[in-house]
């Protein structure tokens, strides 16, 4: 098990494009109307025991406001390779983001949570914004966030 | 090269600098009242008080943050409910909702994005950039026009348009580069070109893992005094690895939330204090004084495009098209131009074609271009010479100096200069003078001697054309027309005869006021205002040339006085003494700004001799207000030509005209204004020890004149017409 983590974290981090136990994954997030400026979120997952293994996505380009996500950035350091090649623009309130990605079966039913953590310039910062298991009953019901984030679901 | 700098990028950054400068201006007033609202901390509350008053009002309190104006805003959960409000840090309760306005919001947006995202960022910091390069060319321009950066704030002359650039330039370029300089220092920051990040040190490893101490027992808290504070955030509930953050003025660290001990702390870094500082700069956040400051010259910036704008298209509107130029091996005559703002080249193209017309092959060229050994078939060289401010070379003339310096000899065809300049500069055509004089120097052969166009006047180059037919021995029309203003139709409604006897018939003519348009009235255009001393153009039947009068009343009077002398076989003064009442005439109004008794109390000289006695007239006149005004008139005959005679004994008589005195040429011994000063000399040095201004309006040799006196009269006390002059205390209108 230890080294199946390992190898998620270091070579794909949780994608497996062409494996043959992957499969797409739709993570749809919407925000609520909270009046202010593009939210930065990042969704990312933690094991059984609360470690971090890997980041899915960043919603968000500059990394001088990373450190506003602040449990990610505890959990990371803020490394730029987490991140790499999985990042995109921050989604202004009101606004969806959609993203659909190839994870390994291994990821569900596991004891895996994902997580979300939300900034807003001149708001509160929001860590844990989302905390939900990645389990296949899971799929498809939509949960709430704490503060920027009306609802949240993932698809299989 | 300064000037390009400057026009260029300022054409084409213009609407984006505008808008810059005014979003930013609605922006600096939200610190400032942020500031007033936000209820302050007292002096000696520390941030552990703070905490704890703010958690027994809100128990699920999350995080606390000081702005940079004192405003503090808690974040809470309650019930699952996530709330937020600006905190009153007497009590710890909410006197207000926390999120930003939306109007802040926005134009913080517009400001710094367009609402483009990172491509409006960097379209809005090419924008910053083209600001500061503007500052800093505009202010060296700035410089070299006063003659000296401890000439900075030296009295501005010339064309409204360009007075109020520098006026308004002058007073705000310093917050200009600031802000843009600010700006392009944060932009630089937000795409992480500086390492100027505020990391907080590494998230503890280790911590007690109990919870619940109390906020009174995390010592730092305690040793925090609120001013300090930036930002405290609580542990997350039910996480036994979370900690207190707590970020300040000096740096940010982690508190154990079961012993309240310090886990890590890292001090601010060097960059991240500047980072901070100019944050503070750009912003007014934490400096809402200085920001208010910024805005209001932020608010300059749309007025200096405007008249920036006016500035640039009356120089391009008086540059003329060279058409077929020759080669300079080929040409005959070489025409070489020293030019400003453009306005010179416009009389050399009307030379140019006039020259071509006649025959001549022309080369024309700026001076900078001066390239002696290539006028192999020259047989004249002529030099149209601007003056830049305060005597320094056109932009078009750098160099020439240097490179005539250089020469082993003199060129073989000789030199005749016109110098273009505007009298109320105090080193008027000094840069023409000072190429004769280096010309004189190599021993360069004169054509004619140096001649001098004031204020692009029409009549001052026809006349020296005139003189250059002569030499030259052919027909030259030299007809320029710098800028043609739209005119109007005066009609006369009353005319006066003087001077008959001394044969020097002159009349003061009278026209009523022309119908202007609302728009002009607005705007203040053409004779919807005027002072006695600003001119009039008269166009003349049968002449393209505008001839200027000196007006000898203001638009209150109600009235459009002139006083001219009919010069024998002159077309204009011929017409215009022929005029009946009824009878009209074409003309336009030409600003005077550098011919104004200025609105001081201090007493005025005016000296005045012939028609020269029109503006000083009609600013005797406007005296309502009893200034004490020292009249000197210098006339032929008493009987003759002592134009309003009756009007300034009702003057004298009404406190308007302090006194006369009056000097007569035609006597048994001639007795010029000049020599009546020096019978004053004594008066009129302490009058001018004691602050008073002097108008001197008339003839050329009587201006002179009335200099040399003047300088004998200033020498006792340490004083200079030229001094005088740098002070805009000594005022000309030379004809």
């Amino acid at each position: 098990m230890k080294s199946l983590l390992a190898s998620l974290a270091l070579t794909t981090a949780l994608t497996a494009p062409g494996l043959a136990l992957a499969k797409p994954v739709t993570f749809t997030t919407t925000l609520n109307a909270y009046g202010g400026d593009g939210a930065y979120l990042a969704l990312y997952v933690t094991d059984a025991q609360g470690s971090y293994v890997g980041s899915l996505w960043m919603a968000g380009g500059k990394s001088k406001y990373y450190e506003h996500l602040s449990d990610w950035y505890r959990a990371t350091g803020g490394d730029p390779a987490q991140i790499d090649g999985i990042t995109g623009a921050s989604v202004g309130a009101g606004r969806t983001l959609e993203i659909t990605l190839d994870l390994t079966d291994a990821l569900f039913d596991a004891g895996y949570t994902l997580h979300i953590d939300a900034s807003v310039e001149d708001m509160r910062d929001s860590p844990n914004e989302v905390a939900v298991p990645l389990t296949t009953e899971g799929a498809g019901q939509t949960v709430r966030g704490r503060r920027y984030i009306a609802s949240f679901s993932y698809d299989m | 090269m300064i000037r390009r700098l400057h026009r260029w990028p300022a054409l084409a950054a213009l609407a984006l600098v505008a808008l810059l400068s005014l979003s930013g201006a609605a922006l600096s007033v939200f610190p400032a009242a942020e500031r007033i609202a936000a209820p302050q901390a007292g002096a000696g509350l520390t941030v552990a008080t703070l905490a704890t008053r703010i958690q027994t009002a809100y128990p699920g309190v999350e995080q606390i943050r000081r702005a940079p104006s004192g405003r503090i805003t808690a974040w809470w959960f309650d019930n699952g409910t996530p709330g937020a409000a600006v905190i009153d840090p007497a009590t710890g309760q909410g006197v207000a909702p926390a999120d930003p306005g939306r109007a802040e919001r926005w134009l913080t947006n517009l400001h710094r994005s367009l609402f483009l995202g990172d491509a409006g960022r960097l379209a809005m910091a090419a924008g910053a950039a083209a600001m500061l390069v503007l500052s800093l060319s505009g202010a060296a321009l700035v410089a070299r026009r006063a003659g000296g950066w401890r000439h900075w704030f030296a009295r501005t002359r010339g064309p409204r348009a360009g007075r109020l650039h520098v006026g308004i330039a002058r007073l705000v370029v310093p917050g200009l580069v600031l802000s843009s300089a600010t700006a392009l220092w944060m932009t630089a920051s937000t795409f992480d070109l500086l390492p100027d990040s505020a990391a907080a040190p590494a998230f503890p490893t280790e911590v007690s893992g109990e919870t619940g101490v109390a906020l009174d027992r995390l010592a730092l808290l305690g040793d925090t005094p609120v001013a300090e504070l930036r930002e405290l955030s609580f542990p997350f509930p039910d996480d036994a690895t979370d900690v207190f953050t707590l970020r300040t003025d000096r740096g940010a660290g982690y508190l154990d939330q079961g012993t309240g001990a310090l886990l890590a702390w890292d001090d601010l870094g060097g960059w991240a204090r500047v980072s901070e500082t100019v944050y503070m700069l750009h912003t007014g956040q934490g400096a809402a004084a200085l920001g208010l400051v910024l805005g209001l010259m932020a608010l300059g910036v749309p007025a200096m495009g405007a008249s920036g704008v006016l500035v640039w298209r009356a120089g391009r509107r008086g540059r003329g098209r060279i058409r077929a130029n020759q080669p300079a091996r080929r040409a005959r005559t070489i025409l070489l131009v020293g030019s400003e703002g453009g306005s010179t080249w416009g009389f050399a193209a009307t030379l140019h074609a006039a020259l071509t017309e006649a025959g001549h092959s022309v080369h024309t060229a700026p001076m900078s271009a001066f390239a002696p050994d290539r006028y192999t078939n020259a047989e004249r060289i002529i030099v149209l010479a601007a003056t830049y401010g305060n005597g320094a070379a056109p932009a078009t003339a750098r160099d020439f100096l240097d490179r005539l310096e250089r020469l082993d000899t003199a060129p073989a065809a000789p030199l005749a200069v016109l110098g273009f300049g505007d009298r109320s500069f105090p080193a008027y055509c000094a840069f023409a003078h000072a190429v004769e004089a280096a010309a004189a120097e190599k021993g360069w052969r004169e054509l004619m001697p140096l001649d001098t166009v004031d204020r692009q006047s029409p009549q001052d180059f026809a006349r020296w054309g005139r003189a250059l037919e002569q030499v030259l021995g052919i027909d030259l029309e030299l007809a320029h027309r710098p800028v043609q203003p739209p005119t109007e139709r005066l009609t006369l409604i009353s005319r006066r005869d003087f001077g008959a006897e001394v044969q020097a018939p002159t009349a003061i003519l009278r026209f009523a006021l022309p119908r202007t348009t609302l728009w002009q009235r607005l705007s203040g255009a053409g004779f919807a205002r005027f002072e006695a001393g600003d001119l009039i153009g008269i166009l003349p039947d049968g002449s393209p040339v505008p001839r200027l009068y000196s007006l000898a009343s203001a638009r209150r009077d109600g009235f459009v006085e002139i006083v001219v002398r009919k010069h024998p076989g002159g077309l204009c003064s011929g017409q215009l003494t022929a005029l009946e009442p009824g009878d009209s005439v074409t003309a336009f109004l030409r600003r005077n700004p550098g011919f104004r008794p200025g609105r001081r109390a201090r007493p005025l000289i005016l000296i005045g001799a012939g028609t020269g006695i029109g503006p000083l007239a009609g600013i005797t006149r406007a005296n309502t207000r009893r200034r004490p005004i020292h009249l000197f008139f210098g006339m032929r005959h008493p009987d003759s030509d002592f134009f309003y005679q009756g009007e300034i004994a009702t003057w004298q008589a009404e406190g308007r005209l302090a006194r006369l005195v009056t000097a007569v040429s035609r006597g048994q011994r001639p007795y010029y204004v000049q020599d009546a000063l020096r019978g004053e000399a004594a008066e009129v040095a302490r009058l001018i020890r004691g602050g008073a201004r002097v108008m001197v309006c008339g003839g050329r040799d009587m201006a002179a004149g009335v200099a040399d006196a003047m300088a004998d009269i200033l020498a006792p006390v340490g004083l200079t017409p030229a001094l005088l002059k740098a002070e805009g205390r000594y005022v000309e209108d030379v004809y």
